[in-house]
């Protein structure tokens, strides 16, 4: 079972887990994902790679607490052990050199353009970066995309830190200075990767997006990560996580993602009203949105 | 030679009904549906076999079990020698007492059930028995295993083909290793066979035999992911089995697939078996349990669809089928169970267009009414459109069990791998070699759906070429 080496609170319901795999470590390429399981109960959940440490053989994942697995998840010390981590799956992120190449990371979106940064940099793209979330006190990685890309911004919906208003308030700046970008990759929020998208395509910039939809398997086996592109169906775990944005049926995924909304909450519900209940105060604090 | 009736006596009795659970009842459980022989039934069964010349029954068998031998070993009320005379030639007999066709194979051509009203000694049933005895009663042997050859396997997949593999080898004094991709193995024993028709604790009793024995299990690797064949090769592997069965579920391509409520029967039965989505919340993968709930296709894995879906609280469940009952491939007692259950067959039926709701939940499926034209490649005949025969069904929840095409994880990454135009790994069927050295395969990677039984029968026959093989063109 893979250790867990530290598991750290980066935000208020952000956390930051390093876990030893070498083996997948020294497989994984940007772009690709894992899925791990928290304990024999635990269901089988994809998580984007944030980071790899392949002389030590780290695999770092960030992730966001968003029902019962990943508030489990936070349980994990430093130490302990989870269940699964299996991987890397999915077909690894085109990298070439298009001269320029811009990366959009929203939320904890921000979290799997980092690999994806090193890649394109290493490549040798000049690199533009725009990471941005609702509030200062949830952005993550501003030093680690700082020293990767030739240009870094970073805004706040809220206007609490850097530019204030959405990432693609900043991309649409950018090429509207006829600034030439070869790639556009935007990794994030449903709803600010179809924004990107449907901005992109007024300026005919290709871009592409990693697609989270909800997976058993990861191998092709079960079919429930669907995804539609120009009304062609293809299964998000063999056939991506990337795809051509400009295509992708961005309702359908979202809806998808929602299959589950009323057993989710249920789960989560019952797990954090439970007497025995171990989690940390700041995780009890979580609210469903209304 | 024990059975002191005459033959005509043997004639006279009738073949024993297993007791099962109630269908009023089963069908709000997933505890297994039959209960088993009892003893006594066990001996009056076996006393049926005629003990005939011919003994077409090995011939019968995919693994050439030796039938009358074991039966004989029942009559003598040594059981575990029976299930141990089973065991010479199959790793798997509690599994295959269970679900393979015996009624297609070793029962379809006894000599007992050529008679006039004659009907065939219940062979799966015995092999049942003997095998649950065997392991009830903790009489499991391991068996015995030859001095260390040196050589190393990897077996890919832990479904029945690789499962057999990797028992055949193990005791050939072979080191083996077993890869599985999921987190636990046993392949679709676990993830696709539902717990009322295959418990879960008897494929784990037979992996922890072969876990006995010596065999590795590496779960949560994915070969050709993880780690490529070649890369095997590379760590010291003498020999390959890919035994990665069949991957990616088909769907038909029609207007709103991709609905909230409309599964694979892979990912239908993985979430109930495998994740247990059945036990909800106590277990965390949740599923969507439909009250009118329509299962496409007319095989077990329909069957077992369409039966869990009753398990999980339908008020309705269909078989949606496009020919007629006779063209089904699934199992009579399958099909029989389902019935009994209550399910509702719709025959020479197929849906055109599925309708969701506002929250892209699907909500009915527009159908058209088939009738058979002339038989088709299969030699089937073909199901033909009724023009203008729209109807429309209401339905929460579809379930797409139409078959499978080939995993392409492993083909992707060997070089020099052959393929036929499905994407199926071409074996030699004398010996499952494919067109790599030291790489054989077997199951449904290379038949497309197929049977545990074949899948275990290819296994056998790439065991007895992997062992040829590496001892005569393996040097150590």
């Amino acid at each position: 079972m893979p250790k867990v080496l530290d598991n750290l609170q980066i935000g208020p319901m952000n956390w930051k887990m390093r876990l030893e795999t070498p083996k997948l470590v020294s497989k994984a390429k940007a772009g690709q994902f894992v899925i791990i399981r928290v304990n024999e109960r635990g269901e089988r959940v994809p998580m984007s790679i944030a980071g790899l440490d392949r002389e030590n053989g780290v695999l770092t994942i960030i992730y966001q607490v968003v029902g019962k697995t990943s508030a489990l998840m936070t349980a994990t010390p430093a130490g302990g052990e989870i269940a699964d981590c299996v991987g890397p799956l999915g077909v690894p992120t085109h990298v070439e050199n298009w001269g320029t190449a811009c990366l959009v990371g929203g939320g904890i979106g921000i979290a799997p353009i980092y690999p994806i940064a090193q890649a394109y940099k290493e490549a040798g793209n000049k690199l533009i970066t725009i990471i941005g979330a609702r509030s200062k006190n949830i952005l993550f990685y501003e030093e680690e995309h700082k020293a990767v890309a030739d240009e870094l911004y970073v805004c706040t919906d809220d206007g609490s830190y850097g530019h204030h208003g959405f990432v693609s308030d900043v991309l649409k700046k950018i090429l509207d200075d006829g600034v030439d970008i070869g790639m556009i990759m935007a990794i994030g929020p449903v709803p600010m990767m179809r924004v990107v998208v449907n901005l992109t395509r007024e300026y005919k910039t290709p871009t592409w997006v990693s697609l989270n939809p909800l997976m058993v398997d990861g191998t092709g086996m079960c079919g429930g990560c669907r995804v539609s592109l120009d009304g062609e169906t293809k299964f998000a775990c063999v056939d991506g996580p990337d795809f051509d944005g400009h295509k992708v049926d961005f309702d359908l995924l979202t809806k998808r993602l929602a299959a589950y909304g009323k057993q989710e909450r249920q789960a989560m519900e019952r797990f954090l009203t439970d007497p025995g209940c171990k989690l940390a105060e700041s995780v009890k604090a979580f609210k469903y949105p209304d | 030679m024990v059975n002191k009736l005459e033959k005509k006596e043997r004639m006279k009795i009738l073949r024993q009904k297993m007791p099962e659970q109630p269908p009023e009842e089963r069908k709000k459980n997933f505890k297994e549906v039959p209960f088993g022989l009892t003893e006594e039934q066990a001996l009056i069964e076996a006393s049926r076999c005629l003990e005939c010349k011919k003994e077409p029954c090995i011939a019968g068998c995919p693994v050439e079990v030796d039938i009358p031998a074991f039966i004989d070993l029942i009559l003598q009320k040594d059981y575990a020698a029976a299930a141990r005379k089973i065991k010479e030639t199959n790793s798997l007999p509690a599994i295959c007492g269970r679900v393979c066709p015996q009624e297609e194979q070793c029962e379809m051509v006894c000599i007992t059930g050529k008679s006039k009203k004659g009907t065939p000694v219940a062979i799966g049933y015995l092999e049942r028995f003997v095998a649950d005895y065997e392991r009830e009663n903790n009489l499991v042997q391991l068996p015995e295993i030859a001095p260390s050859s040196g050589r190393k396997v990897a077996v890919v997949g832990s479904g029945p083909a690789g499962l057999t593999v990797a028992g055949d080898l193990i005791k050939l004094g072979h080191q083996v290793t077993i890869f599985e991709a999921l987190h636990r193995p046993g392949g679709v024993l676990v993830y696709g066979i539902p717990e009322f028709r295959l418990p879960k604790s008897i494929v784990q009793a037979e992996c922890d035999v072969l876990a006995d024995m010596g065999v590795k299990f590496n779960n949560s690797m994915v070969i050709g992911k993880t780690d490529t064949v070649d890369e095997l090769f590379e760590m010291g592997y003498d020999a390959i089995f890919v035994g990665t069965g069949a991957g990616l579920p088909n769907f038909m391509g029609i207007p709103g697939e991709n609905l909230i409520g409309i599964y694979s029967s892979n990912e239908y039965l993985t979430r109930s078996n495998l994740m247990r989505a059945f036990d909800f919340p106590i277990y965390d993968t949740p599923i969507i349990r439909g009250k009118n709930v329509a299962v496409l296709g007319g095989g077990n894995t329909a069957m077992d669809s369409v039966r869990t879906a009753l398990r999980l609280g339908a008020d309705n469940a269909y078989i949606v089928y496009r020919r007629s009952e006779k063209e089904m491939p699934a199992r009579i007692e399958e099909i029989h169970h389902a019935k009994q259950e209550g399910v509702q067959f719709h025959l020479l039926t197929t849906p055109i267009k599925y309708f969701g709701d506002d929250d892209s939940k699907v909500k009915a499926m527009e159908c058209l009414r088939m009738e058979l034209g002339e038989p088709d490649a299969s030699g089937r005949r073909r199901p033909v459109p009724i023009e203008g025969s729209n109807f429309i069904m209401e339905v929460d929840l579809v379930v797409v069990a139409i078959g499978n095409s080939s995993n392409p994880l492993i083909q992707q990454t060997t070089p020099g791998l052959e393929v036929n135009k499905w994407g199926n790994i071409v074996a030699n069927e004398e010996t499952m070699q494919t067109s790599r050295k030291g790489v054989y395969a077997g199951g449904d990677i290379v038949t497309g759906g197929a049977t545990v039984i074949l899948a275990a029968g290819a296994g056998k026959i790439a065991a007895r070429a992997m062992h040829k093989y590496l001892m005569e063109e393996v040097k150590k």
